[in-house]
């Protein structure tokens, strides 16, 4: 890692002034940022370091919102009991990322703004083989080579990558705002709207851009509107823990009142697959009232799967009427030569997390 | 406004429970700063970007990754490592009576090179704490940043909740 000057900011207002200068640095956990420094996908002549802005910290409830400081850490966010019983998906998704040590490190502003897991873009410069996110013009060696675990939606010729934050899906599924301060101000940017695909970033003249942050803004927190619907974050990996997603989905599910009553189905734990809601005794089909669901690890933003939101109200709690509901939803999916597996796990992580969000997994 | 970007940083600390004053590059690692300038090998580089949960270490008593850790971060804080662990109880000295986790690993076989024992003592102690040791599934999830490649874990896991079960009884 190479040498960096340091600077401890004492406000947000002062660490948003440093960063005007070009190669300034923002850390706060710093899980994502010293390993750039080593790879070499990042270098900083100054560091400027928000942790210790207490400004920035604290989880409460602010009316109809949830406000979430962005210093919080995935273990603070994941373990809070307003977090767990008003945004049960987000709660979830913050425990199943990462270790209970990087968690204890990683907060939850810098979480979305970790870059992809693509191998062969997380490599140790000099890079042996061509990655545009690295060397702009160079090619995709994704595309060419191995590229299994790479985008289903958005992606161009130039990137396959995907976007690998668990919080970051459920924060787009639950209609969560960034609050951003800049130069000239704080503004707030909706999460479902913070990732670009490859294709939106390449439409907007800026290919290899990755969110609408912008280079001189930090991140201070997130607002989100409570939910006391039942919630869900399913994440699909290779091993059991401690693993990036090759799929996920939050889904956040109210259901219509009916033979059985509503239901509130409580805020799914660590693991979303737990024991389910309590089953209505002698309750007929239960059925949606209305819901929200998002995928991850598909394209380079979470993927709202918003035709299906728009066609779930009234459709039963079942796999066997879900199951179409999400087909149609994902049939604009692109699959690459090697991971067209992609399509159909992502679609049964869907329907798994809308059953677990409505109580019936 | 500007702020002063220093290429040297004081920073003060507790180490094992002693207060501790040194200057820095702001990029030496925690676990870089314990090995090569304390002597403090206990917490070791495995993988140097927070895979692998060998170089774990308390701070304010929470577990976190040394390797992911500037020592300019830990201004003000308490850093506990392994050679801690023993004189944690009885405010003795470094190397007094094991602590509990340690007599419990001991105990259960929990390792076999050792390698990986540090951290996993470091994770354990603050798993225990957290209380998330509660059963196998659990103890497995919260002990998932550590592993270890002679695949111990079975006895790890008998062994984190052998102490919790002790300390629970004290």
């Amino acid at each position: 890692m190479r040498d960096f000057a340091y600077a401890r900011a004492g406000t947000a207002e002062a660490a948003v002034g440093t960063l005007a200068a070009p190669r300034t640095a923002v850390i706060a956990g710093g899980t994502e940022l010293l390993n750039w420094f080593r790879l070499g996908i990042a270098a900083a002549d100054r560091v400027v370091d928000i942790g210790g802005l207490d400004e920035l910290r604290g989880i409460a409830r602010d009316g109809d919102e949830l406000r979430i400081g962005a210093l919080a850490t995935l273990n603070e966010v994941g373990e809070h009991p307003l977090v767990t019983r008003l945004a049960g998906a987000l709660a979830s998704a913050c425990l199943q990322a990462a270790s209970a040590q990087v968690r204890n490190r990683a907060t939850i502003g810098g979480n979305v703004l970790q870059r992809t897991r693509c191998p062969y873009f997380r490599a140790e410069e000099p890079l042996p083989w061509p990655c545009n996110k690295r060397d702009p013009g160079s090619g995709c060696a994704s595309l060419a080579g191995r590229h299994e675990r790479q985008a289903i939606f958005g992606w161009t010729q130039d990137c396959v990558a995907v976007q690998p934050s668990d919080p970051a899906v459920a924060l787009a599924a639950l209609d969560a705002r960034a609050d951003v301060l800049g130069p000239a101000g704080p503004r707030t940017i909706p999460m479902r709207e913070f990732h670009l695909t490859q294709r939106e970033a390449a439409a907007a003249g800026e290919p290899m851009r990755e969110t609408r942050l912008g280079a001189d803004e930090l991140i201070t927190g997130y607002r989100l509107p409570v939910s006391t619907a039942g919630q869900a974050y399913v994440k699909v990996r290779e091993r059991a823990s401690y693993e990036y997603a090759i799929v996920s989905a939050a889904a956040d599910v109210r259901l219509a009142e009916g033979a059985g009553g509503p239901r509130a189905a409580g805020a799914k734990g660590q693991s979303a697959e737990g024991a389910g809601g309590p089953r209505a005794a002698g309750a007929g089909e239960q059925r949606i009232a209305a819901a929200r669901v998002a995928l991850g690890s598909v394209a380079q933003r979470p993927w709202r799967l918003t035709a299906a939101e728009a066609e779930l109200p009234g459709t039963p709690l079942t796999r066997e009427a879900l199951l179409p509901v999400i087909e149609r939803a994902m049939a604009d999916a692109v699959p690459l030569p090697q991971n067209g597996f992609k399509v159909t796990m992502a679609r049964n992580a869907a329907v798994r997390a809308l059953l677990a969000a409505g109580g019936a997994a | 406004m500007t702020l002063d970007f220093a290429r040297r940083v004081e920073v003060t600390l507790r180490l094992n429970a002693r207060s501790r004053t040194t200057v820095v590059s702001p990029r030496t690692t925690l676990l870089d700063w314990l090995r090569d300038d304390i002597g403090l090998t206990g917490a070791k580089k495995g993988c140097n970007e927070g895979a692998c949960g060998t170089c774990t270490v308390l701070v304010d008593g929470r577990r976190m990754n040394g390797c992911l850790t500037l020592v300019v971060q830990c201004e003000g804080r308490s850093v506990t490592t392994v050679e801690g662990l023993a004189g944690m109880k009885g405010a003795g000295e470094v190397g007094g009576e094991l602590h509990p986790v340690q007599r419990a690993f001991a105990d259960h076989d929990a390792f076999q090179c050792g390698y990986c024992t540090p951290g996993q003592l470091m994770s354990a102690v603050a798993c225990i704490a957290e209380g998330h040791a509660t059963d196998d599934a659990s103890v497995r999830e919260w002990m998932s940043g550590n592993i270890c490649r002679c695949s111990a874990y079975p006895q790890i896991t008998a062994a984190v909740l052998a102490a919790a079960r002790e300390e629970a009884g004290r």
